[in-house]
């Protein structure tokens, strides 16, 4: 039961990063390979705090926020006003997640490669479902409101968005912080569920994974991340007794979504009741178109 | 004062000019129509009026205000609209959140209410929402309103885009071959719109067509365009019967044919 749990708690985590993510990346329409360095970020400085310090776990949590968005402004305030390009921007992201993990393995306050052991059990299951749920409604409020509304724009087209009066460095900047906060605040409930933390655990290949996340949820869809994270953590857990081949289940979760849900699970549409229902009424309407036919 | 003026604007990309020292202006609630052959550097112009590209030389000067170089979001907020050759709308989005993004300048709610969704975001999204009916009502698509921009037909498309233009609630509406692609109703249907939303919001309107029954339908006074310089100004009359104008247009050999 207790692996259950875990598997429940991390599942939690993750989602907050990538609601987080899938506003930068899905709605505003930059890709990042370096996200995970806002989770190390938000973990290091919460558990430094809780650790060393003994400041009360939401304010750690709280300061863990504030560091990634300080450093999200470092990072973007240089790439996004020269208003790099797509694949331009996600390599310079790659070079600061990467950098932001070699900066950690060699500070003396983290302890360097070795890590933080020791670190208070904080996040039970009921504080990361608690969090998790409290981003999703924050971040479809975001959406829903005219912040989210001139992200969507800027990402549709950004040229049309200038010439609307949208100024696009503000609007990707405010996405970026964002995204960097969820970042950080996932990074502290995660170090404070483990009660251990490593550079090596936030590499690229989190970063990576939560990119895909988004990517494979639906670009422009809250609920189609929180499903395809799910999913990506759920399905290797599961599969954990066919060992090696979980990772290739992974793999073909991944082509299986690209064949038959090229714009992701969701596409631009938010799972709901109405959505259900809507799918259900083409399907049958189809089914009645079928058989006039024959 | 004219609204606008360009004075002996010169845009060049490496060594291709692009634009060689066009000078004109426009007078309040006036059509002017700008014509040429294609890549006479029509749009180009457009592109230096609303700050996409800042002139190599020259001086644009709005409402007597130098605006030369400014970024393109001042420039709209000065009250300079356009709409694209090629449509740009915000596809994903709704027909009536592509109107209502644009008026989200007015909406004076924080960061920290829209994250709690508190009434007032509710009700000032609810007037604009209402607001933005009345943009989609004058342009006709209170039919389409939620559809998503993308699934409108082509002609709709080309309306939706001027309403966004309009709800930006510009002076000067520079409007890039709006009748592009359109079938004779429907340009018939496009120059009654242009007049009504001149007449309506007092507007002053550049036009880029190559449709010459819209050009001359709207336009009392012209101005060509030929190899980015200026081939003449005048009205459509004296542009019609200017021998340089058709040589512009067919060549030198048709004339003499």
């Amino acid at each position: 039961m207790d692996y259950i749990y875990g598997v429940m708690a991390v599942i939690c985590i993750e989602i907050i990063a990538t609601v987080g993510l899938s506003v930068f990346t899905g709605f505003t329409g930059l890709f990042s390979l370096g996200h995970a360095a806002f989770m190390a970020i938000g973990a290091y400085t919460s558990a430094i705090l809780t650790y060393f310090y003994h400041v009360p776990f939401v304010l750690a949590l709280l300061a863990g926020m504030v560091m990634s968005g300080l450093v999200s402004i470092i990072l973007g305030f240089p790439t996004l006003r020269a208003k790099l390009r797509g694949d331009y921007f996600a390599i310079a992201t790659l070079g600061f997640g990467e950098a932001t993990r070699v900066i950690l393995e060699n500070l003396a306050i983290t302890q360097g490669a070795r890590g933080l052991p020791g670190i208070k059990h904080f996040t039970t299951l009921p504080v990361a479902v608690i969090f998790a749920v409290l981003v999703v409604w924050l971040t479809k409020n975001f959406i829903w409101s005219k912040f989210g509304r001139n992200a969507i724009a800027v990402r549709e087209d950004a040229v049309a968005a200038e010439m609307a009066g949208i100024d696009l460095f503000k609007v990707r900047m405010l996405s970026l912080i964002y995204s960097a906060m969820c970042g950080g605040l996932a990074g502290g409930l995660f170090a404070h569920y483990l009660n251990f933390i490593q550079p090596a655990m936030f590499t690229s290949i989190l970063s990576t994974q939560l990119t895909s996340a988004v990517v494979a949820g639906g670009m422009g869809s809250i609920t189609g991340p929180v499903l395809a994270i799910a999913l990506f953590i759920a399905v290797p857990e599961v599969l954990r007794v066919a060992n090696m081949w979980r990772l290739v289940a992974y793999g073909l979760i991944l082509v299986l979504i690209m064949i038959f849900r090229p714009s992701g699970i969701m596409g631009y549409h938010e799972l709901s009741f109405e959505w259900i229902f809507n799918i259900f009424k083409k399907k049958t309407r189809n089914k009645a178109a079928g058989k006039r036919r024959v | 004062m004219p609204l606008l003026e360009l004075k002996n604007v010169t845009k060049t990309f490496g060594g291709i000019v692009a634009v060689k020292d066009v000078s004109f202006s426009t007078e309040s609630e006036e059509i002017v129509g700008l014509i040429g052959p294609n890549g006479a550097g029509k749009t180009t112009i457009f592109n230096l009026i609303t700050g996409v590209y800042k002139p190599t030389e020259g001086n644009i000067v709005f409402e007597g205000q130098d605006i030369t170089g400014s970024n393109p979001v001042s420039i709209v907020k000065g009250g300079i609209a356009r709409t694209f050759q090629n449509i740009r709308l915000f596809n994903k989005l709704s027909v009536l959140e592509n109107i209502r993004t644009v008026l989200y300048r007015e909406a004076d709610y924080n960061l920290g209410n829209a994250l709690i969704r508190t009434p007032k975001v509710t009700r000032i999204e609810k007037k604009l929402y209402d607001k933005s009916l009345e943009y989609l009502e004058v342009v006709g698509l209170t039919d389409y309103v939620n559809n998503r921009a993308d699934s409108l037909p082509y002609g709709l498309q080309r309306k939706l885009e001027i309403a966004r233009a309009l709800a930006l609630d510009p002076k000067l509406l520079l409007l890039d071959e709006p009748a592009a692609g359109m079938n004779p109703d429907e340009c018939i249907d496009l120059v009654e719109l242009i007049m009504k939303i001149r007449e309506k919001y007092n507007l002053t309107i550049i036009l880029i067509e190559h449709h010459m029954d819209v050009v001359m339908e709207l336009c009392p006074r012209i101005l060509v365009i030929n190899f980015g310089e200026m081939l003449m100004e005048g009205t459509k009359q004296e542009v019609q019967n200017d021998p340089r104008v058709l040589r512009a247009y067919l060549g030198e050999e048709y004339i003499n044919a």
